[in-house]
């Protein structure tokens, strides 16, 4: 079965980024450039993982993380955030939300792919 | 390079023009065409005013005899286009460069090259990088810079 | 965008329209400093060439956007508010993100650290270079054997960890063997059934580093139990072993051992061990004996995405160009032939080199923000520079253009917004005497039509003066005095050289390039510019341009032997030349194109062919703008997609052609310079008119 992955990122070389990554290995990517957007899609698909950015307009990253939880259907579902080295208490409030992991910019293709494959199996 | 350098021999390409002998430094010489299609350039100095395809790339072609009085003749089966890459104004330029024929790749020794003689020649001094001097009869070494300099 | 663009490239231009984001909100922070909206535009804008900046190999732009943007953070926590100093520092350090992101080789690094310092002073904060950890280098160590004994935090599973995939990934580090837990796991009527209770024994064997064994569990590591212990390779007896593990107290196995039974069985039945921890153990001992040599790495693989210099775009472009002059070749014989297959051959060829060629266009194709983006500056600094409050707008930012195209196209932009700001724009005290806003507006669209793109350039100001011009034109000896002229022709004398019409000379216009160069620019780019202008209610550029520089459609013409390309987009139609009207308009050189007269250039004179001419002559009407021209020709051959190839500095001083081409049998033809011919045509025609 091929498996969804939602990409919320504002940015859309990011989001082009991950969108090839993601593809290129075999997943369907759904993208959303904001945490609204990212809520309504996650709500209208079967998602498997969530990757998304924290800083974005309308609906952040953290508020999108914490209202995917609140869904029964995102429950269990992880969600993986894009993060800054600096970010570090960013890091502990996003897993307080609820986040399974992070990846920290900047990040290789492959590096991605790890993480994808490490919350979502092969 | 206003003269060449006596010590060093020079390896050229040497063709014929009007009954005399050319040289042009082998170094500048990008290959040998046959004879091809000409398009002409309207407006274009008349010594320069053709164009070629050589691999895709659209090259202008000169006739030197032009710029050295010479007789125009028809084209023959001998007709050969040299194609050179020089610098002109620090930029690599592609020209082709029409032969009636095409001899060899020689030698010529240093020694046996002079300055071109101010005097004594019928053609512009300014055209002629040097003369080399080849068992009977001499080589004329143009000089393409200022052949092709703007005028 | 389509799946395959370059990131870079999308990067580059999201990064150019972020940087028009944070100097938009600079801008608007500089009149409502408390805006916390545009604060936040800003920390974003930041934020993501920051992110995406280290993501796309722009190194040097991250580390000095993160400087600035730790100081957005403190404005945006409230530790910091913004005062005019910090705009003004914010917008240098922009410029110099700009230099980073479009020349990051000939930026002067001194000159950030200026700025960097400067925001210190303004700002407090310290902006120390980040310090760039690289992980230390662990020591390569041979194979080791590690007990791994984790359990996760309750709420794991509901958080999207899978311990099965842990597991996974431990076994991918070397061999392991595993044993679950079950101790921890509470009585029925407690258990949470989405909780995690199970915690896992396991024995790896791996040539990793024990921080890759806590690399896996990263993202859990700091709410989990993990316990990593290097495991002796030598195997041990049981009892010893449940010692070491902490799962037995030495007493218990000595008391076990002086009994004659398995030391485990009789563990677990004193109740000292449970049988999961035996069994684990006895599982390690297991491995341990098992674990002999050998181990297995896998090679890195390459990334999916690479940068790629322009210079290797533009020659693949020209390979496609060849390829596609071979394919007109291929065409021409199959068509000339009976043979079925090589016709379908050549069919699909002509399919996939066009397939090809759009690729290789997508790629070069920009989006028209990426330039639009340094505009409001210009707006900025003219307002203030001329004491004019003017508004700038911009539309149709998406636009896609060559990229060659773009980067010619700024300065003829700048200029023209320059004189819509300097010229055009009234200041406020006129503005409002005209009944006008006190504020100008600029503005900047670009939108496609068909192959060519429309920019225009409009501001609400006053308009051009026809009066003047004519006057400045008569003055300049362009035009007789009192000469008829159409309005659009008048309008088109603000290209002629010499001829400026601001009564004052400022330090932004009139700076000796005019619109002569903005014109002369746009046609290079086989573009044209109109102009409209309505007095009291301003002037409109619009600037029409190709696609592309690297492909047109062409009409392919004979004239005596040779054989050109005039630029479909300039045709108009195609009309004889009939004898009656070729033997009138001797002399005059004017056709009648049902009831309009246009000029027209026999071009076997103007070539000076010197063969006879066709029974037949053809007359191509071309057109720029409102100036129309009829190019006398001896056959219409028919369309023609033509690679351009430039023309050859040597032939630098020949008019009338703007590059040359291959045709498809391999001979080189000319292409034809149409706003030059009209120019020329119109020029001769006005010289016999006056004559």
């Amino acid at each position: 079965m091929v498996k969804t992955i939602l990409s919320v990122d504002d940015s859309a070389s990011m989001r082009q980024m991950v969108r090839l990554t993601l593809s290129g290995a075999g997943y369907q990517v759904i993208e959303a450039a904001d945490g609204r957007e990212g809520l309504s899609k996650a709500q209208a698909n079967t998602v498997h993982m969530v990757v998304t950015d924290l800083n974005m307009p309308n609906m952040d990253g953290l508020e999108l993380i914490r209202a995917l939880r609140g869904e029964p259907a995102y429950k269990g579902v992880p969600i993986i955030f894009l993060t800054t080295e600096s970010d570090e208490a960013k890091k502990k409030e996003a897993k307080s939300a609820g986040a399974t992991g992070w990846i920290t910019k900047p990040f290789q293709q492959d590096q991605l792919l790890a993480v994808v494959k490490k919350v979502l199996g092969a | 390079m206003a003269s060449i350098d006596h010590k060093a021999a020079i390896e050229v390409v040497t063709f014929a023009l009007d009954g005399e002998i050319f040289a042009l430094e082998a170094g500048l010489v990008r290959e040998i065409l046959d004879a091809v299609t000409i398009t002409r350039v309207p407006g274009a100095r008349p010594f320069i005013d053709g164009l070629i395809n050589v691999r895709g790339k659209v090259v202008p072609l000169a006739d030197l005899r032009l710029k050295f009085g010479m007789a125009m003749t028809p084209a023959t089966h001998d007709t050969r286009i040299i194609v050179i890459e020089m610098m002109l104004a620090g930029e690599p330029v592609t020209v082709g460069v029409l032969a009636d024929k095409v001899y060899e790749v020689t030698t010529v020794a240093g020694a046996s090259v002079q300055d071109a003689p101010e005097i004594g020649m019928s053609w512009n001094p300014d055209f002629v990088k040097g003369i080399g001097k080849r068992d009977d009869g001499f080589i004329i070494i143009p000089d393409i810079e200022h052949i092709f300099a703007a005028e | 965008m389509s799946a395959t663009a370059d990131p870079t490239a999308i990067f580059l231009s999201e990064a150019q329209e972020l940087m028009e984001q944070l100097e938009a909100a600079l801008l608007d922070l500089e009149r409502s400093p408390e805006d916390r909206a545009v604060v936040d535009t800003a920390f974003r804008a930041l934020h993501t060439i920051k992110g995406s900046g280290a993501m796309f190999g722009f190194d040097a732009l991250a580390r000095f956007t993160h400087l600035v943007e730790t100081a957005f953070d403190q404005v945006r926590k409230g530790a910091l508010s913004v005062s005019p100093a910090l705009v003004g520092v914010t917008l240098r350090a922009a410029d110099h993100m700009r230099g980073l992101l479009e020349r990051p080789a000939e930026v002067d690094a001194a000159a950030g650290e200026i700025i960097l310092a400067e925001l210190k002073q303004t700002t407090g904060i310290a902006t120390s270079g980040a310090a760039s950890h690289a992980p230390a280098a662990e020591e390569a160590e041979g194979p080791a054997t590690y007990r791994v004994r984790f359990r996760l935090p309750a709420n794991a599973l509901e958080m999207g960890n899978n311990p099965a995939l842990l597991l996974d990934e431990l076994r991918a580090l070397g061999e392991c063997t595993v044993a679950a837990l079950t101790d921890p796991v509470p009585p029925l009527e407690e258990i949470e059934p989405s909780s995690c209770y199970l915690a896992w024994d396991v024995v790896l064997t791996t040539e990793q580093p024990r921080s890759a064994i806590e690399a896996v569990f990263i993202f859990v590591i700091d709410d989990m139990e993990l316990a990593i212990e290097r495991v002796r390779e030598d195997p041990q007896r049981l009892g010893e072993l449940l010692v070491e593990r902490g799962d037995a107290t030495p007493e218990a196995v000595n008391a076990a051992l002086s009994r004659q039974d398995p030391v485990g069985a009789l563990l677990v039945k004193a109740g000292d061990v449970t049988a999961d921890r035996v069994a684990s153990a006895l599982a390690e001992q297991d491995h341990v004996r098992k674990v002999g040599a050998g181990a297995q790495s896998a090679a890195p693989k390459g990334a999916d995405s690479m940068r790629v210099p322009a210079e290797r775009l533009d020659s693949l472009m020209d390979g496609v160009g060849e390829l596609v002059i071979a394919q007109a070749r291929l065409k021409q014989l199959a068509g000339a032939s009976d043979n079925l297959q090589m016709k379908s051959v050549a069919e699909e060829i002509e399919r996939l080199a066009a397939g090809l060629r759009d690729i290789i266009m997508g790629i070069r194709m920009v989006p028209i923000g990426s330039l639009f983006g340094r505009f409001r500056r210009l707006v900025r600094d003219l307002s203030q520079d001329l004491g004019k409050d003017i508004a700038l707008h911009t539309a149709g930012e998406e636009t896609e253009l060559d990229k060659t195209v773009i980067d010619r196209l700024a300065d003829p932009i700048v200029h023209l917004i320059r004189n819509a700001a300097d010229h055009g724009l009234e200041d406020a005290a006129e503005r409002i005497a005209a009944g006008k806003p006190p504020q100008g507006q600029v503005r900047l669209s670009a939108v496609h039509s068909g192959s060519q793109v429309l920019i225009t350039i409009g501001d609400d100001g006053k308009g051009l003066d026809r009066a003047r011009i004519r006057a400045k034109a008569e003055a300049e000896g362009l035009i007789e005095p009192g000469a008829k002229l159409g309005d659009g022709e008048l309008l088109q004398m603000i290209f002629q050289p010499g001829l400026s019409t601001a009564k004052q000379v400022t330090n932004l216009s009139g700076r000796g390039v005019g619109m002569d160069v903005v014109k002369r620019t746009i046609e290079a780019l086989r573009g044209t510019v109109e102009i409209a202008s309505t007095p009291g209610q301003g002037t409109e550029v619009t600037l029409r341009l190709p696609l592309t520089l690297a492909i047109i459609d062409g009409l392919l013409v004979r004239v005596g032997e040779g054989r050109y390309v005039i630029p479909l987009a300039a045709v108009e139609e195609c009309v004889e030349l009939s004898e009656a009207e070729d033997g009138r308009s001797k002399g005059r050189s004017i056709l009648n194109v049902r009831g309009d007269l246009v000029p027209f250039l026999r071009l076997r004179d103007l070539f000076a062919t010197g063969t006879p001419p066709d029974p037949y002559q053809k007359v191509v009407i071309v057109a720029s703008g409102d100036l129309r021209v009829g190019l006398v020709v001896d056959q219409v051959i028919g369309d023609h997609q033509t690679v351009i190839k430039s023309l050859s500095k040597l032939h630098a001083d020949v008019e009338n052609f703007s590059g040359a081409t291959i045709l498809g049998d391999g001979s080189v033809a000319l292409i034809l310079d149409v706003a030059r011919l009209i120019s020329f045509g119109q020029t001769r025609e006005d010289e016999l008119k006056t004559a």
